[in-house]
């Protein structure tokens, strides 16, 4: 038998990420239903990629998917800390390294060499949806209670200043998956990775 | 105020259907609503058939009911709302109701009569001129949608614990419920009928409620989202079991606090 190297993506990071998939399909399909029941721009989101079927069912699926999305959420963050895995991963992370990458991503000459080092732009873009994330659960959370965390009101600039805040973080958050799909079809075997670890 | 109507109701059909919706007899539209509550779920989870219809309503009202422990927990009966100055009241206010504006049905103000039962010492009932005999406070707050929209308005009527202390309430017991002349009903926990803004309101923006709003009398929390503010009070009760609410039955959830 040959011995058995260390997964390039542990399992816990295997489960939080799928489990995470889960919670912001179900966050997002949802959240937009509850904007269509009254959208502050011009346009409603097609009622056929929302969740939830009227108002209520949708309001159901968004309160029961934030204690998936932040439950989990806290585990990755929490074993990702106390692991090291997040400093080493993910840093150092410099301006100069993320643009030197996103160019020579460009030309199509960034080195896939090693699958268990996150280029510079994969590294700001992941830390960028973890901070993204975070910020959703803020602004959510001011939608939620702006009375009893009057805290989170006055940062987020009060009640409704807070739903355009959550408005747009989720729209940074689609765009992050958007672009972020686009690279695992472009690297595929990345997504087996993240599926068997190695 | 503030009865929702979720802007369509149920699916996503048109004007005759909303109308068919509103006059079909309660337990009807209460099963139609929860059929389709998780369309979207069954074509995004029953693809990998896992689950059915049935079974993922019932989780998502468990963590509904789950919800309501975790918002009494959270609520601090002493946190006051935020409130504003004049110049940032709403104008004109919305009108809003699970019917139209022109279906407001009107109340005698004359013969009007609260009526009070329940775990109450003195259940007689209330006329219009005692209520206004009674001391008045005003506020100026944010009233929150579940839609989502808010709006700021100015309430003035009688600090609901002062009422329920008058009356004698049992205020160890859970829950104050409401039934209105408009057939809407809905209940709420002791402590935020005890919360210091919690209103029994006479008033908007200085003048008698008009009925749009609520005439002769709402509850105006600004602490609870706006479906859980009756207008049109007909009766209020207190008791231990859950009386539910016309949205809450239908899958909105209970507490629905701020
Ligand atoms: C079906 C949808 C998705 C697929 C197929 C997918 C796939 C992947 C793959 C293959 C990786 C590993 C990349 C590598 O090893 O180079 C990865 C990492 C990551 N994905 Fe996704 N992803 C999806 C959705 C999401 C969503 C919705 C989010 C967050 C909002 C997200 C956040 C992340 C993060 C933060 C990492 C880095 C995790 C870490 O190493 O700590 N992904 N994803």
């Amino acid at each position: 038998m040959t011995n058995n190297p260390a997964p390039i993506h542990p399992a816990w990071l295997r489960i939080t990420h799928w489990i995470n998939v889960i919670a912001v399909v179900i966050l997002v399909m949802s959240g937009w239903r509850i904007y269509n029941a009254s959208p502050f721009f011009d346009f409603k989101i097609p009622a056929g990629i929302t969740l939830g079927g009227w108002l209520g069912g949708a309001i159901q699926w968004h309160f029961a998917a934030m204690w998936l999305l932040a439950a989990n959420g806290l585990v990755y963050l929490l074993l990702n800390t106390v692991t090291g895995r997040l400093r080493h991963k993910f840093f150092p992370i410099s301006p100069r390294a993320i643009v030197a990458d996103l160019l020579a991503a460009l030309r199509g000459k960034l080195s896939h060499a090693d699958p268990r080092q996150y280029n510079a732009v994969q590294r700001a873009a992941y830390l960028f949806v973890i901070l993204d994330a975070l910020l959703l659960i803020l602004s959510g959370l001011t939608l939620w209670k702006p009375v009893q965390f009057p805290l989170l009101h006055d940062l987020m600039g009060g009640y409704e200043s807070a739903r355009r805040v959550h408005f747009f973080a989720m729209a940074a958050l689609v765009g992050f998956v958007i672009v972020h799909l686009a690279m695992v079809a472009l690297v595929p075997r990345t997504l087996l990775t993240m599926i068997r670890g190695k | 105020m503030i009865k929702k109507i979720p802007r369509k109701p149920a699916v996503d059909g048109d004007a005759a259907v909303k109308e068919a919706l509103r006059r079909i007899d309660q337990p009807t539209r209460r099963l139609f609503l929860q059929r389709s509550l998780t369309l979207g779920g069954l074509s995004l989870l029953t693809g990998c058939g896992i689950v059915d219809d049935e079974s993922v309503e019932r989780v998502l009202m468990k963590v509904s009911r789950f919800n309501d422990k975790v918002q009494a927990w959270i609520f601090d009966p002493d946190q006051l709302a935020p409130t504003y100055p004049e110049s940032m009241i709403t104008r004109p206010f919305r009108f809003n109701a699970y019917y139209g504006e022109d279906e407001i049905r009107p109340v005698n103000g004359d013969t009007y009569r609260l009526e009070v039962s329940g775990l109450v010492a003195d259940k007689h009932a209330w006329s219009l001129a005692e209520l206004r005999a009674m001391p008045q406070t005003e506020q100026i707050t944010r009233l929150i949608c579940v839609e989502g929209w808010s709006a700021i308005g100015k309430w003035g009527g009688v600090t609901f614990s002062t009422f329920l202390k008058r009356i004698g309430a049992d205020t160890t017991a859970k829950y104050v419920g409401f039934k209105c002349s408009d057939d809407y009903y809905t209940s709420i926990d002791m402590p935020t009928a005890l919360h210091p803004q919690t209103q029994l309101t006479l008033s908007f923006d200085g003048e008698t409620l008009p009925p749009r709003y609520g005439f002769p009398m709402k509850l105006r929390m600004p602490t609870k989202l706006g479906y859980k503010n009756p207008k049109h009070i007909a009766a209020l009760f207190v008791t231990n079991d859950n009386p539910g609410g016309y949205w809450e039955d239908q899958g909105y959830n209970w507490f629905g606090g701020s």
